[in-house]
Formats: structure tokens, C-alpha cells, sequence
């Protein structure tokens, strides 16, 4: 895709005679430069996963050589096999796995809740006009702009209170609270670009508010909602603190059991393990920007054309 | 499909904020009447259109339709359908389902929505493009679907909203001719929101004039067009527009303009006429011109000439500096420059009073 677009910035405009063919690119010193400069700064990002990759390839005697930047001389999975099944945090030596269940279990549930009640939140905003419907939306926004740690400490107190303790079901709603700001913001923007008439048609047809919602605006949507879990699928699944406190003992997320497998040091720190434990945490979001890459642009896109 | 109904628009006054758009409004439709609202841009149309429906909650007054008052029930129990200028067809959707929604939603059986589909897409020569998505249709195809999905509903009232000014001017006049027939084949009560004076004179059967939330002038579009009842309704309807000339009335019954005078004998003036300050109104096409002007012509000076095809518009000037245009025969001999001599017959004028609004006197 940027490809495309840097080709066409690379053509000059108006040599549209005769047939499209390859024009050769001159290689000018400024281009030269160009590209030097390009490869030095892709290599300056990749070369921590690089480094992260080969390492947790290598065996333990080979890493102490010091080399850490040269490719494994044999390249094993040992590392990996140990990192996801039997490496230790503290007592229990489970591996990583454990923590990419817990994930899993908070993920799929906060996702799917958070954007069905900030979709429903930003339709209701856009289309209902209920009353004080921009003084709720405002507030909104400048919660969401309010760094989220000033709030962990009085929700804990809160949940307390209501007698909600560290659960898969309290995470799932601190996840949902958190994600409203941004989750209603994108699609109450969507929404407001729709043309309202629709709605209108819709109401005369005799359609209820979730009529009108899953019938009509959702499937409308699908851009919005592609952006919408990829935005709450990385970062929920980033997420470190609120997992940490409110998740509970048992259920804690990937990013904290990962934490807890590099801080746990028994003897010797295996370097190659931690890289492979990382690299296993770090999988989810980095399939999701490859795999969805093309539909983000879009969907960030769609709100400029009407679908 | 023979539902119609009676819309009787009671003392309605709709506020947005402080902003009072329609004040008071009042309107009787009869059952089965072609009722056209026109008037210029942000007068009100859309949202009178909208009240009817129910899209908009009335700050006052009444809303009956087909005896029942309708006045806070929900758009679906008014016995409506509407039709929007952007066609507003979901868009994920067939042009199949597009109709049949509405009915789904209300639980209607299987068979009947197939029929009443059917039937609307017949009528409407959409049947081939039932499987289609609104988005593989042309303008006028998307909007016969919108028209076809408010016909499924069989109801007493179809309200329009501008659903023609969206597409080019033959496909306009295509589409129009549809409506028409359509009307005369249902025979159901239409309210049909336009600023097209050509849509409105030919599809309806009384035309609402309205400016400022208020209707100006309500009745039949000869009567609009021969009778106006005060300037603003003259000036709006027609196209070239009428020709307005300053001056006074005077007891003998003469117009009297700079130094011309206009016999008035044989005008039907609306109360006792009085002497005064009064602007008379012609349409171009009543001026008489040439030899057909008769004797007491008064001499108007001829600026410029615009062949139409069918006829010839004359632009001149009075000789007290009023401008006048004149639609002649095709074939007139005239010339930029030449002195043309001109005749205002008393039945086709119109005298407005010289308030602010122009009454017709
Ligand atoms: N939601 C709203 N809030 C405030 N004012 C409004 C609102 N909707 C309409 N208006 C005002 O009400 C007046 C009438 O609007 P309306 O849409 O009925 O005009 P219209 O006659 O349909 O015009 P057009 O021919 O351009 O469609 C306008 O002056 C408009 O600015
Ligand atoms: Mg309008």
C-alpha cells in the first residue's frame, strides 16, 4: 500500500503516453543517501528483536560466548519449549502458558463487551440526542484524557465496597470502563458521519433502538469495528497494572507472568528463555498489525467516505 | 391499496431551542389530495414534513391523521411512509430486503411481505433488481427503491421530501410522471416537499406557499399562479419571474406610473378599491405587445432579446425606468434598441398594497 503511493510520488506528472512500462529509477547520490539512511534506521529498530530472536535460539553455553549478535551456531527450540511450559515464577514452574490462558480468558470477554457497550454508547449519542447528551459525551472525553492510574486506587476502594473482589469478572469490567471513552469516541465519529436520514428511514420503518443498532448500524460498521478490536486487542493485551490488581492471584495476565519469569531469578538468569518468553507474549499483538494492517487503514479511512 | 387518509395539522408550532421555526401552522388535507409544500430554502418544508412523521416532537398544538390524533405516537403507528431526498436505503442491504424490512420488523407473515414486494417492485419496475445492493443502482433506480419501500407499507400517507432534487433534470421529469400515476392509482394522500415550482404546479392538487414557518398562500396551483395573494408568493412562483411596477392607484381606476397611466376597469379587486400607494404585478407571458397592444400602448424600449425556441423573451424598459420582460411569439421581428409598444390586459394583473408583505388588493 505505501508502496503504491511511493511509486506514484516517484513519477513524474504527465508521462501518461503510450503504454505503462517500468521506468528505471535514476540513482541519484540523493537517492543513495535516500536509501542509506532508510536502512540504517530499519536496522537500528530490528536489531533488539534481531538480538531477541537469535537469543532465544542459542543454548545457555553458546549465549555466555558473548556474541549477541551473531545468528545461533545451532539453532534450537529448547528455549521456547521451556519458556511456554515449565519455566518458573517463584514457586510454581509452569511456564508462560498459564498466563497466556489468563489473557485469553480476559481478552475475548473485555473486547467483545467493551465495544459492543461503546459502539451502543456512540450510537445512542449520535442518533437519540438524548438530553445532556453533549455535556455526557464531554465528560467523557476529558475522563479519558486523565491518566488512568489516578483511578486504580479509588476503584479498588469502590470494589471493595460493593464487595467485588479480584475476579476474570471484575478485570472484564475495569477493561470495559476504560475502554468507554475511546471505544464511544470512535464510533459516536462514525456514526455522526452517517447521513441521518437513515436513521429517519429506519424509524418510520418501525425499528427499535437495538433493531436499528444491529440491524442496520452495526453491519454499516464493520470498518469501525475492525479498528475497534484491534485497538482493544493490543491493548488490552498490553496491559500490565490493571491485571495486576485487579485480575487476582490466579488469573494473572501474560505481561505479569512475564514479568514474574524475568524477575525470578534461580541460579543463573537464562537469558534465552526470557527472550523467548518475551517473544511469546509479544505474538498476539504483532499477528494482529501484520494480519490486519490493510483493514486498519481502511477503517480509519471510512469515515471520510460514507459506505 | 386504497388507504387514505385525512391529515389535519392543528395550531403546530415547533421550537428548536429558542428558535421558533413553525408558529401556529394550520392545514387541512383531504383525503386523497396531492398536496404540494413549496418555498424557498429553510422556510420550514423539512420540518413540517418531519412533524407529520413524527421524526420531531411538536412544541404545540395538534397532529391528527385519518381521525385519530397522532400527536405523540411513534412514526410507525401514524399510518406513514416517507420518502428522502438522499434516498437513505440501508446500504447493506438488497433492494429485496430494503422493501421488506420495515415489514419484518412489524411481524408481518412470510407470504403477505413477499406479495406486497412483489407487487411494489412490479409497479415500479424493479423486479429484476430485487437481489441488488442499493450501492449497484443508479440515482433514479435507488430512489424507486425508496419509493418501493414506502409503498410496501400500504398506508394512508405518503410524505416526500425533496426526492427528486437529487437527480438530473430528465430522470426529474421521468420520475415525476411516476409519482403522478402512482397517485392516481392509489388514490392515498401525498405531501410532497419541494422548491421546484415546475414539480409543484404540475403533481399537485393544492400547493402550500410557505415562507418564514408561515404558509402564504394555500390553493390550487392555477390560482397560485393566476391570483397570488400578496408579492412574495408573485415573486416566487413563475420563472422568468413577474415584472413588478411601482406607482399609484387612483380613484377612476387607473394604475398611474411616472408619466403612463394602466387602466384597472375590469379588474376583481379584493375589497373596495382605494386610492394609494399599490405595486402592480404582470407575468411576462400577459403583456401584450406590437400590434395586439391597441391603442393606448405605452411605448417600452427594448434592451435585449432571448430566443427560447418556442417563444422569445424581451427584456425592455418603461419610460418611467421599470424594467419589464415581455414572452413573445417566436417569431417576433424584434431588436435590441427598437421602441415596442406594450399593453397590460386589466384581467391578468395583479395589485399589491404597499406594506411590507405586499397584499393583494
Ligand atoms: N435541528 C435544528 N436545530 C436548529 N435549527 C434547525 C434545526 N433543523 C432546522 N433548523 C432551522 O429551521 C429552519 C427550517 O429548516 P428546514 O429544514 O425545515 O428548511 P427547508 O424548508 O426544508 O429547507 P430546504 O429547502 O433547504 O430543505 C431553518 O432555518 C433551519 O436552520
Ligand atoms: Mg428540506
Amino acid at each position: 500500500m505505501s508502496g503504491a503511493a511511493a511509486m506514484q510520488t516517484m513519477s513524474p506528472p504527465g508521462d501518461a503516453g503510450g503504454p505503462r512500462s517500468a521506468r528505471p529509477v535514476r540513482m541519484t547520490p540523493a537517492r543513495w543517501g535516500l536509501y542509506a539512511f532508510l536502512a540504517i534506521t530499519a536496522a537500528f529498530f530490528l536489531l533488539p528483536l534481531w538480538v531477541m530472536v537469535v537469543t532465544s535460539l542459542k543454548t545457555m553455553n553458546e549465549i555466555r560466548l558473548g556474541a549477541i549478535i551473531a545468528p545461533p551456531l545451532a539453532p534450537t527450540l529448547e528455549a521456547w519449549a521451556k519458556a511456554w511450559s515449565s519455566a518458573c515464577t517463584g514457586l510454581a514452574c509452569d511456564g508462560i502458558r498459564v498466563g497466556f490462558w489468563n489473557s485469553v480468558k480476559i481478552l475475548v470477554p473485555s473486547v467483545f463487551i467493551s465495544i459492543l457497550v461503546g459502539s451502543m454508547t456512540g450510537y445512542a449519542l449520535s442518533f437519540w440526542r438524548v438530553p445532556g447528551a453533549n455535556v455526557l459525551f464531554t465528560a467523557m472525553m476529558i475522563v479519558a484524557f486523565i491518566p488512568y492510574q489516578v483511578f486504580i486506587y479509588p476503584l479498588v476502594r469502590v470494589f471493595a465496597f460493593i464487595g467485588l473482589g479480584q475476579s476474570i469478572a471484575t478485570i472484564v469490567i475495569v477493561h470495559t470502563i476504560f475502554g468507554l471513552p475511546t471505544m464511544t469516541l470512535l464510533f459516536r465519529n462514525y456514526f455522526s458521519s452517517l447521513p441521518i436520514e437513515l436513521f429517519k428511514a429506519a424509524r418510520i420503518d418501525g425499528a427499535s433502538f437495538y433493531q436499528i443498532f444491529f440491524r442496520i448500524m452495526m453491519p454499516m460498521a464493520t470498518p469501525m469495528i475492525v479498528v475497534a478490536v484491534i485497538l482493544q486487542v493490543t491493548g488490552i493485551w498490553n496491559d500490565f497494572i490493571l491485571g495486576l490488581v485487579f485480575a487476582g492471584r490466579e488469573n494473572l495476565p501474560m505481561t505479569v507472568q512475564l514479568n514474574n519469569i524475568v524477575a525470578s531469578v534461580q541460579g543463573e538468569r537464562e537469558y534465552n528463555v526470557d527472550m523467548a518468553a518475551t517473544m511469546l507474549t509479544a505474538l498476539l499483538p504483532l499477528v494482529v498489525y501484520f494480519g490486519s494492517g490493510r483493514w486498519f487503514v481502511r477503517g480509519i479511512a471510512a469515515g471520510a467516505v460514507k459506505g | 391499496m386504497s388507504l387514505q387518509s385525512e391529515v389535519d395539522i392543528r395550531d403546530v408550532s415547533v421550537r428548536f431551542g429558542n428558535v421558533q421555526v413553525l408558529e401556529k401552522l394550520n392545514l387541512k388535507i383531504a383525503p386523497s389530495e396531492f398536496i404540494v409544500l413549496l418555498g424557498p430554502s429553510g422556510c420550514g418544508k423539512s420540518t413540517l414534513l418531519n412533524a407529520i412523521a413524527g421524526l420531531l416532537d411538536v412544541s404545540d398544538g395538534q397532529m391528527w391523521i385519518g381521525g385519530r390524533n397522532v400527536t405523540w405516537e411513534e412514526p410507525k403507528d401514524r399510518g406513514i411512509a416517507m420518502v428522502f431526498q438522499s434516498y437513505a436505503l440501508y446500504p447493506r442491504m438488497s433492494v429485496k430486503k430494503n422493501m421488506s424490512f420495515g415489514l419484518e420488523v412489524a411481524g408481518t407473515p412470510r407470504a403477505e411481505i413477499e406479495a406486497r414486494v412483489a407487487e411494489a417492485a412490479q409497479m415500479l419496475k424493479l423486479t429484476p433488481l430485487l437481489e441488488r445492493k442499493p450501492a449497484a443502482l443508479s440515482g433514479g433506480q435507488r430512489q424507486r427503491v425508496a419509493i418501493g419501500r414506502a409503498l410496501v407499507r400500504k398506508v394512508g400517507v405518503y410524505l416526500f421530501d425533496e426526492p427528486l432534487s437529487n437527480l438530473d433534470a430528465q430522470l426529474r421529469a421521468e420520475l415525476r410522471v411516476e409519482i403522478k400515476r402512482l397517485h392516481a392509482r392509489l388514490g392515498a394522500t401525498m405531501i410532497y416537499v419541494t422548491h421546484d415550482q415546475i414539480e409543484a404546479l404540475t403533481l399537485a392538487d393544492r400547493i402550500a406557499v410557505m415562507q418564514g414557518g408561515v404558509i402564504q398562500q394555500l390553493a390550487a396551483p392555477k390560482d397560485i399562479y393566476r391570483r397570488p395573494v400578496n408579492r412574495f408568493v408573485a415573486s416566487f412562483v413563475g420563472s422568468p419571474a413577474m415584472n413588478f411596477i411601482a406607482g399609484r392607484v387612483e380613484a377612476g381606476l387607473f394604475f398611474h406610473a411616472g408619466d403612463y397611466r394602466i387602466p384597472l376597469a375590469g379588474y376583481a379587486f379584493a375589497g373596495a378599491p382605494a386610492a394609494g400607494a399599490a405595486t402592480l404585478g404582470i407575468r411576462p407571458e400577459h403583456v401584450l405587445a406590437g400590434h395586439e397592444a391597441g391603442p393606448d400602448a405605452i411605448a417600452a424600449k427594448v434592451e435585449m432579446v432571448e430566443p427560447m425556441g418556442a417563444d422569445t423573451l424581451i427584456w425592455s424598459r418603461l419610460p418611467d425606468g421599470a424594467s419589464l420582460s415581455i414572452r413573445h411569439a417566436a417569431d417576433a421581428a424584434v431588436r435590441e434598441g427598437d421602441t415596442l409598444p406594450v399593453s397590460f390586459p386589466a384581467d391578468a394583473l395583479s395589485v399589491f398594497d404597499d406594506t411590507p408583505a405586499g397584499a393583494r388588493l
